[in-house]
């Protein structure tokens, strides 16, 4: 196995807030690696980070043995990292296939744009595919703003897919998902796993990540506690102790040892 | 995508082109002409902050700079008054251009309201610029080379010149509407920062439609200097135009391609008439217009006639389908 991702010794402060202390992370290629911890613990920070959105204070973050530390976030789309949003973010006035269309253009110049039409018939046609894919071409003419909460999560997906990226980070792909549509996304992951992608999923649904993860980090405090097999990370003490908070929450116990 | 055929310009091109051969009073010809000017503005200032919603309240700097290029121009380059001044219209376009490169590098760094105000601010830096400089004449203005045309005949060729210019812009419109830099106009409205993760280069593609746009405000601000033959610091670089234009796109229908045409068309046009015909009364008229648009149809006229025709259309194939419904039931 190679490192694929990895962020190494990364902190970050806002204000007086330490966000993530001395963090390193390696996703391996070819894995579907889950980040778990609690709130606040720096996970949604760290994807900030890799992706480009935030710049670090210290640390450095490779991809592909290429330094994309304080890269920008469209370069690092361009290298090949897509990320989702936990809060889901698509274009709400343009229909579910232009929003397709906007992720299909990896390095390509406004001028280059302006004298070309909006999609040629094979970027249309793969934007078919990735959203029949999701189970949403049917969709493709509405105005997105019109889709309901899971099918915004659907599209996130979808059009990260469609730019063909080697690595994608998924913030919270099962957050307020009905049952069946988790287990449907985490079918697709699987499946996409499957054809070479490497995963990177922030998840707080324990089953979820449990079943569908070949490797888990847990995040405490601003840095990466533990990281292991899940078998492993769930049945370790220091997780226990950190994410459950001395593990006096029967509930959460039990559902971290399924 | 299905992709309806819309036939809509060629009568609107047979209208304006033989408007003239109709309509020979000079004042409503003078209407005409500004009217025009103002559709051209509003169009191009759609392109930009109408597709990407960053409202810019400073065109009036690209207007005036238009002018001035016009102005200075012709008086320097002791030009024949006549028709051959229109070959530097083009000039003044690419004189706003040029000026709108540093306005836009500066001010689209920060979003939404902030740069509405810095968009304001550059406005006034450039009244005051105007007024102060020796070369601009101060308040005094610029006499452009007096046009001898005779006053039947004058304001034609304005006419068709304004009219060249409303064609371009519109069609420049379309196109980027339909290219992929204009979807990433609309990406960069909906979601900046999702767009520039998904690979857009959102700095870029800001600053090159501000320019763009500011490109057809400033020919415009030539035609319109050389129409009047003497300009002024504060009718050159006029707030009012800013906000004219805005609320042009705004009560047409904001990112549509039809919207700034008709809000043109109707405020300047009725603003004009009013003025004229209704001295006293024009502003209650002017404002009672305004009321109307943005209690019944805030998003535009033209977004509200589009939704009750396919609405319209909704309703008639639910009751087919309700009828073919009641039949089936019937039959069984």
């Amino acid at each position: 196995m190679t490192t694929l991702l990895s962020a190494q010794n990364v902190s970050k402060s806002f204000g007086g807030v330490k966000a993530l202390v001395d963090c390193s992370l390696d996703v391996e290629q070819g894995s579907i690696t889950g980040l778990i911890g609690p709130n606040g613990s720096g996970k949604t920070t760290l994807f900030n980070v890799i992706t480009g959105y935030v710049k670090p204070d210290a640390g450095t973050v490779t991809f592909e043995g290429n330094d994309i530390t304080n890269a920008r976030p469209n370069v690092v789309f361009e290298r090949g990292i897509g990320r989702t949003f936990q809060l889901t973010r698509i274009f709400g006035r343009i229909s579910v296939l232009e929003n397709m269309l906007v992720a299909t253009q990896r390095d390509e110049s406004w001028l280059r744009g302006l004298t070309r039409s909006k999609s040629s018939k094979a970027e249309v046609a793969s934007a078919m595919e990735w959203l029949d894919f999701v189970g949403i071409a049917r969709l493709a003419d509405l105005e997105a703003g019109a889709l309901s909460y899971g099918q915004r999560k659907l599209l996130e997906l979808a059009y990260v897919l469609v730019a063909d990226p080697d690595v994608i980070l998924l913030d919270e792909p099962a957050g307020g998902v009905n049952l069946t549509l988790i287990n449907q996304v985490a079918e697709k992951i699987r499946t996409l796993n499957k054809s070479g992608k490497t995963f990177l999923i922030v998840e707080h649904n324990m089953e979820f990540v449990m079943n569908l993860c070949t490797w888990v980090s847990v995040m405490h405090q601003g840095t990466n506690l533990v990281s292991g097999e899940p078998a492993a990370v769930r049945s370790n003490p220091l997780v226990l102790d950190a994410y459950l908070g001395g593990g006096d929450d029967d509930e959460v116990v039990e559902a971290v040892n399924g | 995508m299905r992709q309806k055929k819309n036939l809509w310009w060629l009568p609107a091109i047979a209208l304006f082109g033989f408007f003239p051969m109709w309509v020979s009073n000079p004042s409503y010809m003078a209407i005409a002409v500004l009217t025009l000017l103002y559709m051209a503005c509003a169009t191009s200032w759609n392109m930009f902050s109408g597709y990407s919603g960053y409202v810019a309240l400073g065109s009036g700097v690209f207007y005036g700079v238009g002018a001035y290029t016009m102005a200075l121009a012709s008086t320097h380059w002791h030009m024949a008054p006549g028709a051959g001044m229109f070959w530097l219209v083009p000039l003044g376009g690419l004189a706003a251009s040029a000026v709108a490169l540093p306005i836009g590098w500066a001010a689209l760094r920060v979003r939404r309201h902030t740069f509405v105000v810095i968009t304001i601010a550059t406005l006034f830096i450039f009244q005051n610029a105007a007024f102060n400089f020796s070369f601009t004449g101060g308040s005094a203005g610029i006499a452009l080379p007096f046009i001898q045309w005779n006053a039947s005949y004058y304001n034609v060729p304005f006419y068709y010149v304004a009219l060249g210019i409303l064609i371009f812009i519109t069609v420049v419109s379309a196109v980027v509407r339909r290219s992929r830099f204009g979807l990433q106009l609309l990406a960069i409205r909906d979601d900046e920062d999702r767009a520039l993760g998904l690979g857009v280069k959102v700095a870029a593609v800001k600053r090159a439609g501000f320019t763009m746009s500011a490109f057809t405000i400033g020919m415009a601000g030539a035609v319109y200097a050389m129409f009047l033959g003497q300009i002024y610091p504060q009718f050159a670089f006029d707030p009012f135009f800013d906000i004219s234009i805005a609320l042009m796109a705004f009560l047409g229908g904001l990112g549509t391609l039809t919207g700034p045409l008709l809000g043109a068309l109707i405020l300047e046009a009725s603003q004009q008439y009013f003025t004229v015909s209704y001295p006293y009364l024009y502003l209650f008229l002017y404002g009672a217009l305004f009321l109307i648009v943005i209690m019944f149809m805030p998003q535009g006229v033209v977004v509200f006639l589009r939704d009750r025709v396919t609405k319209k259309a909704e309703r008639e194939k639910a009751a087919v389908a309700s009828n073919e419904a009641a039949v089936a039931g019937v039959a069984s």
